[in-house]
């Protein structure tokens, strides 16, 4: 499997960590809203298809990546930086502001 | 001469003669033959023993497909089982020998398995051997007797046990396409897509590249089929963009075309080249993948189907044509199909007598009639064979008149005299590799196969384009406009109109009689390598295992180490009919990799042994020099003790802890975390991390920080010192440095990419030295330059500048120990230097060094945590550590740490326990109330650390306790079953030492 990071290129699946669904909402951080934070830390999805995630290029640039990857086939659907909450599937890469 | 090999012919090299052995009986051949051909050359017949009934087995193939001459080979001391015969190249020294046969292959007591054929069928095991024991003859236990005896007799090669010598290496290849099969069809591709200039790599299992081209006998450019193979190959050769691996199978192929190979590089040769290994694997990313990986010839299933003699017509003409050999002097043909009909000719042509074509179809063609009188064969059309003859060897058949339609036999019995039977079931395409890459295959019911599908969008990831028979375009006309055509598109090239190659038109009809079985008396076999029977199948159906994958399971039809090359279709369709429903309704299994055998040593390659890589502090070579012992901590390697002669570990750890607390003890701190956490924002991430505040530190100050994680538990801890106003050194535990850098990047750059903080991994970058006990302030004053260490200067988690021995050095009056201590940090590359001059300054205080059981001597005694009780499962409150949760403020976790399941009264809670036996506890052993070594039960928790205590006098532990602090000052028993340790302890506070901390704060 190859991830293209927006800095390195395309990469080996093997430099990177995955880091969890990518549809996590965390709460406020001084929010006392249990069942949201239930969701955050404990709520999964788990399509077969398309779906957000989070990995990190922890063999390269340690930068975390929004990555949309087709749970059946593995293809990578599109890569962006995580920071600042890309989210849609069709985000181009964007460089570091 | 050799009894069986042909006058002229074939492409072996007649005057080069080469020596082995099989069995012990010197055996010699021709350079180009396979252990297979010499052996076929010089008579041999029987090549094996069946796995379950120890029947008689010769050759069935000529390729990798070969599901009965396996065998081992021997090279010094090593051993390797179960290669087929027709893969092994000969070379002077061979020594190879058969295998599943006690004494000998010729005298096989075992081979009365099968007088009890009906016991042996499918699902024996599960059968006799699974559930209650209902008296002696059934059941579980009934197993255990007999297993040492049907390991001995149902199994194939054994294994060496000797280390192997070898060595195997590791490549990685990136090319614009990768062809995989170097058949007529791989070789056009081949040659299109390197033409265009794109990076080739061409890829065989075979070691002569060609495919058919070897042994088919066509003429392609008016030329010998092979010679046109070898001549494409010459243009091929010299080209930078091309890289040609021959013996190299490709055997997996994984996500984003990732294509795993193993190259056998010496297996062929007596003596490998200098630095040759012995196998390489290549892990090849190719652009597109071609699969020209042709196609495999069925066998039929009838009685006797098995017995030595009976061939694969194509793979008799393969050895024919290639290696010069007759398999038989009076060959009979048993078809379904019009293929078997130009064997017959090339037969006859190489000088044997083809005594008759039985044809299961009563419609054979004028063409495929006037192919059997050139090869003056009787031609009997709508018949079958429905017996076998002879012992080792064949002596004759049976036919009947057969139905092709019914399937039903008719007419009387004739026997027909022949040495070689050779037949012909049609032909399925090779589809593992496009399997694999997650291609359903599609039956095509007029070439009675499964063909794979055209490539969809559905896999992007998996460029593939077939080409050849692979494709169920069985002509080599065919194969050559489809390999160029998917060569020039592999490549980008445009569609070419240039004259292909000539290749004279092959007579006959490529689709197969849709005959897979004649049932008559008399086991036929579907999977010979694992004894798999008609019958057997028919009885799984009946026995409900009608799902292609419990049909595998349970007969184990397909699970031989030859996957089931030849058996797949004919057991398929002979489900099919059991269950009265269409093939592909039945459907296939799928194929998974590897698609031949591969030796692990490929896969470890170089690396073998440990395979973690060693983490070393800057002081490492000093600690070995002045007699530590050394264990692993992770990566890490720390002193566990530094001991004098003749002392045991216990004695060596108590030593060191009692001198450290009497006068001075230094340990290297090195192995710490250690985060630089820079930025206008570093106070405010620090102060959501952290449970406890960090803004409010002033500069030149440290202070004990814990973490929890998201859902509450706790994560890790450590002292963070400030620098600057923007600048803190953050340390974390030594296993969970890794982990915390990856918290806090997640969080900065995912959750809060607005705060200004940078976070880096300095723990390399620093030496850490820790110096504890009443006389180690002594020790820094006499040695440390630029700064005071009194206390007014350097208070309890202060920080100082100074130099040591010239050397900058960074100051911390921090405990771990419980003593007056203090972390001395300075540059890695001056770590031992520093050391050496503490060292030198503690010679007048009888300063000693410890290692890690004295530090956790030490830690145990003063009740602090580690990762033993940072577990995973442990809260702040279960550590007594809630006097560090801020309540003036969120972090991480502190939404989450006061759920109902984390503040109940029965969690288990850090205690501390004395032994009052006197004798040592153990990590893992549980706290019980009552003691009953009989039947131990009622854990109240259990041990997470011990020691034996110079301080106390006594054997301490920590531990995870329910009740926790309420429980202080009562009794209970240690119950430790797995390591007999059971005895009467007392349950103290964790806090066993110096719990007001009077020594620290001096």
């Amino acid at each position: 499997m190859l991830i293209t990071c927006p800095y390195c290129g395309p990469r080996d699946v093997i430099e990177f960590t995955y880091q969890g669904d990518g549809n996590r909402e965390r709460p406020q951080p001084a929010s006392q809203n249990l069942d949201a934070w239930n969701a955050y830390v404990y709520d999964r999805l788990n399509p077969a298809g398309d779906h957000n995630e989070i990995w990190q290029h922890s063999g390269g640039c340690r930068a975390h990546l929004r990555v949309v990857r087709n749970t059946i086939t593995h293809e990578i659907l599109s890569t962006a930086f995580a920071r600042g909450g890309h989210k849609s599937a069709d985000n181009r890469a964007e460089g570091r502001s | 001469m050799s009894p069986r090999r042909t006058e002229i012919g074939g492409r072996i090299d007649r005057l080069r003669t080469i020596r082995f052995t099989f069995d012990g009986a010197p055996y010699t051949g021709h350079a180009g033959d396979t252990l297979a051909s010499a052996l076929l050359a010089n008579g041999v017949t029987l090549f094996g023993r069946s796995f379950k009934y120890h029947r008689p087995r010769g050759l069935l193939a000529a390729g990798v497909e070969e599901p009965n001459a396996l065998v081992t080979v021997l090279r010094g001391e090593v051993r390797e089982p179960n290669i087929a015969a027709t893969m092994v190249e000969i070379y002077d020294g061979l020594v190879a020998v058969s295998q599943n046969r006690t004494p000998s292959l010729a005298w096989d007591i075992s081979a009365i398995n099968q007088l009890g054929g009906k016991i042996l069928s499918a699902g024996f095991y599960y059968k006799t051997f699974m559930g209650p024991v209902i008296g002696p003859l059934k059941g579980t236990r009934f197993w255990m007797f007999c297993e040492h005896f049907i390991r001995r007799a149902a199994g194939l090669g054994k294994a060496g046990t000797a280390p192997d010598p070898a060595r195997y290496e590791r490549m990685n290849a990136f090319c614009d396409v990768l062809i995989v099969g170097s058949g007529p069809a791989g070789l056009m591709a081949a040659k299109a897509a390197a033409d265009q200039g794109a990076r080739v790599i061409l890829a065989d299992l075979e070691a002569n590249f060609g495919g058919s081209a070897n042994w088919s006998g066509e003429t392609i450019d008016g030329m010998p089929a092979a010679d046109w193979a070898l001549r494409t190959v010459g243009q091929l050769e010299g080209n930078d963009n091309v890289r040609l691996l021959p013996r190299t199978t490709v055997w997996g192929y994984y996500d984003g075309n990732t294509l795993a190979a193993l190259e056998r590089v010496t297996d062929h040769k007596e003596v490998a080249a200098k630095g040759e290994p012995r196998q390489r694997y290549w892990a090849i990313r190719a652009g597109t993948v071609v699969l020209a990986t042709g196609s495999f010839e069925r066998p039929l299933v009838f009685p006797g189907n098995d017995r030595p003699g009976v061939m694969l017509a194509h793979a008799a003409e393969r050895y024919v044509n290639e290696y010069g050999v007759l398999p038989g002097q009076r060959i009979a043909l048993f078809t379904n199909n019009d293929s078997a009909y130009r064997s017959a000719v090339a037969f006859k042509k190489a000088g044997a007598a083809v005594v008759a074509i039985v044809d299961v179809r009563s419609d054979v063609s004028n063409e495929m009639r006037r192919l059997a009188s050139e090869a003056e064969a009787e031609l009997l059309a709508a018949h079958a064979v429905i017996a076998t003859e002879g012992g080792k060897g064949l002596t004759g058949l049976k036919v009947q008149r057969f139905d092709a339609m019914s399937g039903a036999l008719s007419g009387d019995e004739r026997s027909i005299h022949a040495d070689s039977l050779l037949m012909s079931g049609g032909w399925s395409p090779t589809i593992h590799l496009a399997s694999q890459a997650g291609a359903k295959a599609e039956w095509d019911p007029a070439r009675q196969a499964f063909l794979p599908p055209k490539p969809t969008q559905r896999w992007p990831n998996q460029q593939w384009v077939g080409a050849g028979a692979f494709t169920g375009g069985f002509s080599t006309a065919e194969a050559i406009a489809e390999g160029r055509a998917v060569g020039l598109q592999a490549a980008g090239g445009a569609v070419s109109s240039a004259p292909l190659p000539v290749v004279e038109v092959a007579p006959g009809d490529p689709d197969p009689a849709p005959v897979f079985e004649i049932k008559a008396k008399g086991k036929s076999f579907v999977d010979f390598q694992h004894d798999v029977t008609a019958e057997d199948v028919r009885l799984a159906h009946r026995e409900g295992f009608v799902s292609v994958e419990h049909l595998k399971r349970y007969t184990t039809l397909g699970m031989a180490t030859d996957q089931g090359k030849n058996s797949n279709v004919p057991g398929l369709a002979i489900m099919a009919e059991a269950l009265g429903k269409p093939i592909p309704e039945v459907g296939t299994t799928r194929f998974r990799p590897p698609y031949t055998a591969v030796s692990i040593g490929s896969l470890a390659a170089e690396r073998f042994g440990d395979l973690k890589p060693e983490r070393l502090t800057p002081m490492h070579d000093w600690h070995l020099a002045n007699g530590a012992r050394m264990y692993s901590a992770g990566l890490w390697y720390r002193p566990m003790i530094y001991g004098l002669a003749g002392e045991t570990v216990e004695q060596a750890y108590v030593r060191e802890a009692k001198a450290t607390r009497e006068s001075a003890g230094i340990v290297d701190v090195s192995t710490l975390g250690k985060i630089a956490v820079q930025g206008p924002d570093a106070a405010e991430l620090l102060d959501r991390v952290y449970t406890n505040m960090f803004s409010t530190l002033a500069v030149g100050k440290a202070r004990y920080g814990l973490m929890l994680r998201e859902d509450g538990l706790a994560f890790d801890d450590g002292t963070t010192w400030r620098l600057g106003d923007q600048e803190f050194l953050m340390t974390t535990t030594t296993a969970n440095a890794g982990k915390v850098m990856q918290h806090l990047e997640y969080f900065l750059d995912v959750i809060w990419p607005e705060l200004k903080v940078t976070v880096t991994s300095v723990t390399d970058e620093w030496a850490g030295a820790a110096i504890g006990g009443p006389n180690a302030r002594a020790i820094l004053a006499s040695c440390v330059t630029g700064t005071a260490v009194d206390n007014a200067t350097l208070p309890f988690m202060g920080i100082v500048h100074g130099r040591i021995a010239g050397i900058p050095v960074m100051i911390c009056r921090l405990s771990f120990s419980g003593e007056m201590a203090f972390e001395v940090y300075s540059g890695a590359g001056y770590g031992t230097h520093v050391w050496e001059a503490l060292i030198e300054a503690g010679k007048p205080f009888g300063l000693v060094t410890y290692g890690l059981e004295a530090l956790g001597t030490m830690r145990i005694e003063k009740g602090h945590v580690t990762g033993a009780e940072i577990d995973g499962r442990t809260t702040a409150r279960d550590l007594h550590l809630d006097w560090m949760l801020s309540k003036k403020k969120p972090f991480i976790g502190s939404a989450m740490m006061d759920r109902e399941g984390l503040i109940g009264s029965d969690r288990l809670e850090l205690v501390g326990v004395i032994a009052l036996d006197n004798r040592a506890l153990n990590g893992g052993g549980h706290i019980v109330e009552e003691l009953d070594e009989a039947n131990p039960h009622g854990s109240l928790g259990h041990i997470t650390a011990c020691c034996y205590s110079p301080a106390l006098g006594k054997y301490i532990a920590l531990a995870l306790v329910k009740g926790g602090k309420a429980r202080h000052g009562t009794r209970a028993f240690v119950s430790d079953p797995l390591r007999n340790r059971f005895g009467p302890i007392e349950i103290v506070s964790n806090h066993f030492y110096d719990p007001d901390g009077s020594r620290m704060h001096g």
